[in-house]
């Protein structure tokens, strides 16, 4: 079976997915004018549960690029969509 | 010796309510990250001994990344003790504030918080070998019901500070609080609750929106309701009894100097809007005309915030506040400052950079009317004098104020999010779980409020009765008017006065309305006063909130807000003058 691998972002709602990797960019890309990340991004996403090898699942996506809502383990939080395609995921 | 003992923990795990049951003080604490902006201070019997105790705002990390966190990471330096309130349904997660706390060095004990909330939804916490892996007192608390804090004080003596701690890596942290997850937690499976099916439906996009909607509308519904028969059944009912008195009283001192005062500008004529006196209007305001609103809208502001729908409604308008330059967490001070703009003030703490924070600030100054100012709004256009002017019913004009307003927010975030530089980061916000309120918290939470409001408002409202009474006695009134003439007239096409109104707003908005209704018959027309009031909202904050701003921004960000602010509010007058009188 082949592993597929895609930003979080693309998962689609309901489908649990195992972190693989946060890219940690320091170099804010323009989406929308909003700026990606910030310089400690990949540490306050750490501190808040979202790391390597944790379990996630989208609950809901805001249209127009907007938020989206995860779960991991009994957390839930909301985070950037800008975020969310920096996190790469495998499906389970 | 302890001395101090400061209460660390990520946000919304309680720490305000364990503080609360500690000391006996009463603190702020709802169902949202970012409650306690600030840290207060109390006092606790210890052994016989008072101790200070303090509470800090949460936190995540020891590495702030705002600057409510920073001031919790600032408070550990100076404690004797440190009491990490750990919220047990989210163990692994508030385990790494804890490695980071051990390695402070400073002596600690634990709190396992929300314990009886790990049995409903299936989480087993071995806490014995908790205590022994960490090497630390660990007690299971129920703060909300005071269960176990008996244990936890008892405990605080025995705090330590384990020795041979290492500094690691992030990385390594969470390597050892892996391992410690897998000795102590066992999850059993639980199906979908309830509370999660709601909580899915008001954060979904298609079912969130019309369910924020609706709940937004009932709310003011609610608060309206409340007000209104409060005012009515209650207050109205307490003035009538007031008034043979003040009456009497007046006769007491007859026409003069203290009468005017104490009483009223024009001898014998008693009116509690209008005749500008300490005892009449200075009482009035706050009490018979504002304090029913502030009671409504902090008790319903209570629920919401209690539940923990507030961060659902953030990510709800996350979108729409990207546009102005903040994220969705930008929703919280407009609630709070609905309520009174301090607070409000104080909330755009948890945004993350001075972009988002001087916008935040900005706009609640301008387009956010306080309690104060909406009962204001309210008691205008609803006043006999007054509605004889209008044309259509006092609603209508009550909801052109509050349209431009909405607009001006909007408008005012566009541009300013173009123009001012920084960075606008993204949202990163916990979502809660959903708990009902307690109906007790919430009266509490209420009366706290409600106090705060009282002791502020009442020492302005006199101060403020009495320079305008000051004011009107030697005359400067008269001479402001007839100076502002021009500018009012030419640019607003609004009578002289006005100024007299927008100048007694800064010290207190509520007063503005007395000053207002003093006036005769016939100074404003009703599209005026829509204009009026639209400017007096946005012209300046009042002296309080200014001073908060002041504090928050710093005076180089307060100069360039309060520019704005008057800029936007002389744009605000010319264009509303153009479309609601003509020319």
């Amino acid at each position: 079976m082949t592993k597929k691998i895609i930003s979080l972002a693309n998962l689609p709602i309901g489908k649990k997915a195992k972190i693989i990797s946060i890219i940690s960019g320091h170099h804010g890309r323009h989406h929308r004018g909003k700026h990606f990340g910030g310089c400690n991004l990949g540490h306050r996403m750490g501190v808040m549960g979202v790391r390597k090898g944790q379990i996630i699942e989208v609950i809901s996506k805001q249209p127009f690029f907007g938020p989206i809502t995860i779960s991991i383990g009994k957390c839930k939080m909301t985070i950037g969509r800008g975020m969310a395609h920096k996190i790469l995921v495998e499906e389970l | 010796m302890i001395k101090k003992i400061v209460l660390m923990g990520n946000p919304n795990v309680g720490k305000s309510v364990v503080f609360s049951r500690l000391t006996g003080a009463n603190v702020i604490s709802s169902n949202y990250p970012g409650t306690t902006v600030d840290f207060s201070k109390g006092k606790m019997r210890l052994d016989g001994k008072t101790v200070e105790i303090i509470d800090a705002p949460g936190t995540y990390s020891l590495e702030p990344s705002n600057n409510s966190e920073k001031v919790a990471s600032e408070l550990l330096k100076d404690a004797d003790v440190v009491i990490n309130v750990i919220d047990a349904t989210n163990l692994e997660r508030n385990l790494y504030l804890t490695l980071e706390l051990l390695e402070s060095k400073v002596p600690m004990i634990i709190a396992l918080n929300m314990w009886d909330e790990t049995k409903h939804i299936g989480i087993n916490i071995d806490e014995k070998k908790l205590r022994k892996i960490l090497d630390l007192p660990a007690i299971p608390i129920v703060a909300l019901t005071g269960e176990g804090i008996k244990e936890l004080v008892q405990k605080i003596k025995k705090a330590k500070s384990p020795g041979k701690i290492k500094t690691t890596s992030e990385e390594k942290k969470w390597i050892k609080i892996g391992k410690i997850i897998k000795q102590v937690e066992k999850l059993e499976h639980r199906h979908h609750s309830l509370k999660d099916k709601i909580s899915d439906l008001t954060i979904k996009p298609l079912t969130g929106l019309p369910i924020a909607i609706a709940i937004i509308f009932f709310s003011f519904w609610i608060v309206r309701l409340i007000g209104e028969n409060l005012i009515t059944y209650i207050l109205d009912p307490v003035f009538d009894l007031y008034r043979p008195l003040i009456q009497e009283f007046g006769e007491l001192l007859g026409d003069g100097f203290l009468y005017k005062f104490l009483i009223s500008q024009s001898y014998g004529e008693i009116n509690f809007l209008e005749s500008l006196g300490m005892l009449t209007t200075g009482l009035y305001v706050p009490i018979g005309m504002v304090l029913p609103y502030i009671i409504a809208f902090y008790l319903v502001l209570s629920f919401l915030e209690d539940t923990g729908y507030l961060p659902r409604l953030a990510t709800l308008l996350d979108n729409i506040f990207h546009k102005l330059g903040m994220h969705g967490y930008g929703i919280i001070p407009v609630f709070l400052g609905l309520g009174c703009n301090v607070p409000g003030m104080l909330a755009t703490r948890t945004l993350e950079t001075r972009k988002q924070r001087l916008i935040a600030a900005t706009l609640l100054s301008i387009a956010v009317p306080c309690m104060a100012q909406t009962s204001l709004i309210f008691a205008m256009f609803s006043d006999e004098k007054i509605r004889n002017s209008l044309e259509f019913s006092p609603i209508i004009y009550i909801f052109m104020v509050f349209l431009s307003l909405i607009i001006i927010y909007f408008v005012v975030g566009l541009i300013l999010n173009k123009f001012v530089k920084g960075e606008s980061p993204e949202i990163f916000l916990e979502i809660p779980n959903y708990r009902i309120p307690h109906l007790k918290t919430a009266l509490k939470k209420t009366w706290m409020r409600i106090k705060w409001f009282l002791k502020d408002a009442i020492p302005w409202m006199f101060f403020g009765v009495f320079i305008i009474n000051i004011l009107y006695t030697i005359g400067v009134i008269e001479f402001l008017a007839q100076v502002f003439k021009p500018i009012m007239s030419g640019l607003f096409g609004l009578p002289g006065e006005t100024s007299i109104v927008l100048i007694s707003g800064f010290l207190r908005k509520d007063l503005a309305v007395g000053t207002l209704l003093s006036f005769p018959e016939g100074t404003f027309s009703a599209m005026q006063l829509v204009i009026v009031a639209t400017m007096l909202t946005m012209f300046f904050p009042c002296i309080a909130t200014f001073a908060v701003m002041i504090k928050e921004l710093g005076i180089k960000d307060m100069i360039k807000s309060a520019l704005i602010m008057i800029s936007a509010a002389i744009i605000v007058g010319i264009i509303l003058r153009f479309i609601l009188i003509g020319v």
